[in-house]
């Protein structure tokens, strides 16, 4: 690879250009679904677009005692953690754009990283509602990481490889294996619910008590490029998720291989929406309960299995 | 006292997304749970009472109206009872059947509103959608009925301003009877919905004697077991001819609030089915007088949120001498301090809004005489303060005309 092509993978495809269309066209289908389970019409397809261009020309507010670098900051590395992120992880065809040896481990703290960016922005802020939300962002990391690593590891121990793209050789050389990691792939969607701050776990974020949590100071384009990070996070955990847990019709076509990915994309993405129509929203202290008391167990539960079925086959 | 944790003071309103109205509670947290709390009331005072004293009983019945716009009804109605028991003024029994049907159709709306917002507050925003959704038939019906959606003005004093003709009675069953069907189902949702349970129950706790001690009405005094309800306790309208259960709960809290109002839902719609089988026929008003005689009377209404309370004392000329207003939330305000006691921040909104709270209803002026803090001011003194404030600003506000051509 060429420097050339290598920036034009990185800043166009399959790199940032490609996850924000994603990223934006991932909102709309959220959303959408989101209004017609609860009955409503929902947005028009260009609306997530439409929302980040206006922002773009709203005016740039930074609170007078906030701390300036690290609060423009922050919204930079929000996306640029989740753009290096989706670098390592295998789209449609086996292999990633950069793959190595523990690219696993990468990907899951740079996408620890916009959590971490969400409490420094939140924290700098320096208003009531945002250092909760921060506070909050901070404290729900600790409950949903663990279950959701536990859950993503599994896989991997079964295929004995730390690389994305050695779990995805490995099931498509194995097909029959991957359905084991059913109880995983449950796990994993309902603490990314966690990650990607939903209903019921959208307590850093939520409206009714603490405004807008961490994203309360933020305006303009900061926030714009924060809503953008969140929604490019959303399509990176689904594509992370869709590559570990769903790994089959590997080798087709590439265009056949680009709709089945996006099939899995849009079926991940509905999941999601669904789930979060039917719930409230938790309480912290429940939350942290239920992720730990729960998911955890069930996580482990999946471990358990892979070790066993690693020493069956 | 474990004040080793940093004591974060939030200020939830006057304007907070939680809060519909201008409102401010100042909370004291203590990590994530409520240390102490400040309420205070205040930025939406309209001055209606003192408006009323300068407009005739006729203007009045249309003021009044506009204290609540979600029960607009209950409290027209609670003036106008009072001007008429001063007036001495027999009011025609289907003319009662009627402030009846209205009334309950509008308890209907406000609790079905209610559960909406309470899901709302609890990030249920599903929950929003659907009784919203479900609310619009009962708000189209009583358009057709009326002619508004919330503003009704069906009373007038010595009765009603018109009639429900007969052809209309089966297009009101169909809907109580499809709201029937919706409310069941949200009844069942309450009962199995895990999350709905675990945010509500044991939440914004207020026992029996504490809601007796604060004074504390209708639903939220009802959910604490207190067995009170105006309309079985002393009957007006057409209440006294209709069979009905007091719903009460001895849960306690906001999860026992919910279940009242929905259980409420039930009687009314059974209510409403009776109203129309008994309404009987004639004349819809009678003639009132334009001036009412000296004399004074207080009126009781259970409205949606509770036991609404006016006091009329007339003079013998068309305006009343005083005209006072204690709207229910005022009633329950008390005891929402006691409720959040120990509570998490996250229950705040869910338990101010259990008391299902009307704050632009309730906001009163009250000007406490002989102490160093207080003081009152006229309007000019107040334009004269306005412009002062801002000139201190750097902003010159002295060349604006003010109302009573007053420059500074």
């Amino acid at each position: 690879m060429t420097a050339g092509t290598a920036v034009l993978h990185i800043l166009v495809f399959p790199g940032f250009l490609f996850l924000a269309v994603l990223g934006l066209a991932g909102e709309f289908v959220d959303r959408k679904l989101y209004a017609r389970f609860q009955n409503r019409v929902g947005p028009p397809w260009f609306q997530p677009l439409a929302d980040f261009v206006k922002l773009l020309g709203k005016e740039n507010v930074v609170p007078e005692e906030a701390d300036r670098p690290i609060f423009k900051l922050a919204p930079v590395f929000a996306l640029a953690a989740v753009l290096a992120a989706f670098l390592y992880i295998p789209l449609w065809g086996p292999k990633s754009l950069l793959p190595f040896d523990g690219d696993l481990i990468v990907v899951l703290y740079l996408l620890l990283i916009p959590t971490v960016t969400f409490f420094l922005g939140g924290w700098t802020s320096s208003s009531v509602f945002a250092t909760l939300g921060a506070l909050r962002a901070i404290t729900q990391v600790f409950a949903y990481e663990i279950p959701l690593f536990v859950a993503l590891l599994a896989p991997a121990l079964l295929a004995n490889t730390w690389s994305i793209s050695g779990i995805v050789h490995y099931y498509s050389a194995h097909p029959a294996l991957w359905p084991v990691n059913l109880i995983g792939l449950c796990v994993a969607m309902v603490t990314l619910l966690g990650k990607l701050e939903r209903v019921p776990f959208d307590i850093p974020e939520a409206e009714t008590e603490i405004v807008a949590g961490s994203f309360t100071e933020y305006s303009g384009r900061r926030l714009a490029f924060f809503r953008l990070a969140v929604d490019c996070e959303a399509i990176v955990a689904v594509s992370l998720v869709a590559a570990i847990f769903l790994p089959f019709g590997l080798g087709l076509a590439p265009w056949a291989g680009v709709l089945l990915y996006l099939a899995k994309v849009l079926f991940l993405l509905a999941v999601l929406a669904l789930l979060r129509t039917l719930f409230a929203r938790l309480r912290i202290d429940q939350m942290i309960a239920f992720c730990w008391k729960v998911m955890a167990p069930i996580a482990f539960l999946q471990i358990l299995i892979n070790l066993v079925v690693r020493e069956l086959i | 006292m474990p004040d080793k944790e940093k004591i974060v003071r939030v200020p939830i309103g006057p304007q907070h997304p939680a809060l519909k109205e201008p409102e401010s509670f100042m909370v004291d947290l203590q990590g994530e749970k409520i240390s102490s709390i400040a309420l205070r009331l205040g930025y939406n005072h309209r001055g209606i009472e003192k408006g009323c004293e300068e407009r005739t009983y006729v203007q009045d019945v249309y003021l009044i109206e506009r204290v609540c716009g979600i029960c607009s009804h209950s409290h027209s109605t609670a003036f106008v009872q009072a001007v008429e028991e001063i007036a001495g003024l027999d009011v025609p029994p289907r003319a009662k059947y009627i402030r009846t049907l209205i009334g309950e159709l509008e308890r209907v709306h406000s609790h079905l509103l209610w559960l909406g917002v309470a899901g709302h507050e609890i990030g249920f925003d599903t929950l929003l959608m659907y009784t919203w959704r479900d609310r619009e038939l009962v708000m189209d019906l009583l358009a057709e009925l009326t002619g508004n959606r919330v503003h009704y003005a069906m009373n007038v004093i010595g009765g009603v301003k018109r009639d429900v003709p007969q052809e209309q009675f089966a297009r009101i069953t169909s809907v109580v009877d499809a709201l029937e069907e919706r409310t069941k189902y949200y009844v069942e949702l309450a009962m199995t919905e895990e999350t709905l349970a675990q945010r509500l129950s044991g939440v914004g706790y207020l026992s029996k004697e504490d809601a007796e001690r604060f004074g504390a009405v209708g639903p939220t005094a009802r959910a604490s077991g207190v067995d009170r309800d105006t309309r079985r306790d002393d009957p007006y309208a057409a209440y006294g001819e209709l069979e009905f259960q007091v719903v009460t709960d001895t849960r306690c809290d906001v999860f026992g609030r919910a279940v009242v109002r929905l259980g409420e839902l039930m009687q009314t719609y059974s209510m409403i089915r009776q109203v129309l089988k008994k309404m009987p026929d004639g004349p819809t008003s009678v003639r009132a007088p334009l001036k009412i005689p000296t004399g004074e009377a207080v009126s009781r209404y259970e409205a949606p949120r509770g036991e609404d309370v006016h006091y009329v004392r007339g003079n013998g000329t068309d305006k009343p001498e005083r005209a006072k207003v204690r709207a229910p939330t005022l009633a329950n305000l008390q005891s929402v301090a006691k409720m959040l006691e120990n509570g998490y921040l996250a229950d705040l909104p869910i338990v101010v809004a259990a008391i299902d709270p009307c704050f632009s209803c309730t906001d009163r002026m009250v000007a406490v005489r002989g102490t160093s803090e207080s003081k009152t001011m006229n309007w000019e003194e107040l334009v004269q303060y306005g412009v002062r404030w801002y000139r201190e600003r750097g902003i010159d506000l002295s060349n604006v005309k003010m109302r009573g051509e007053v420059t500074a």
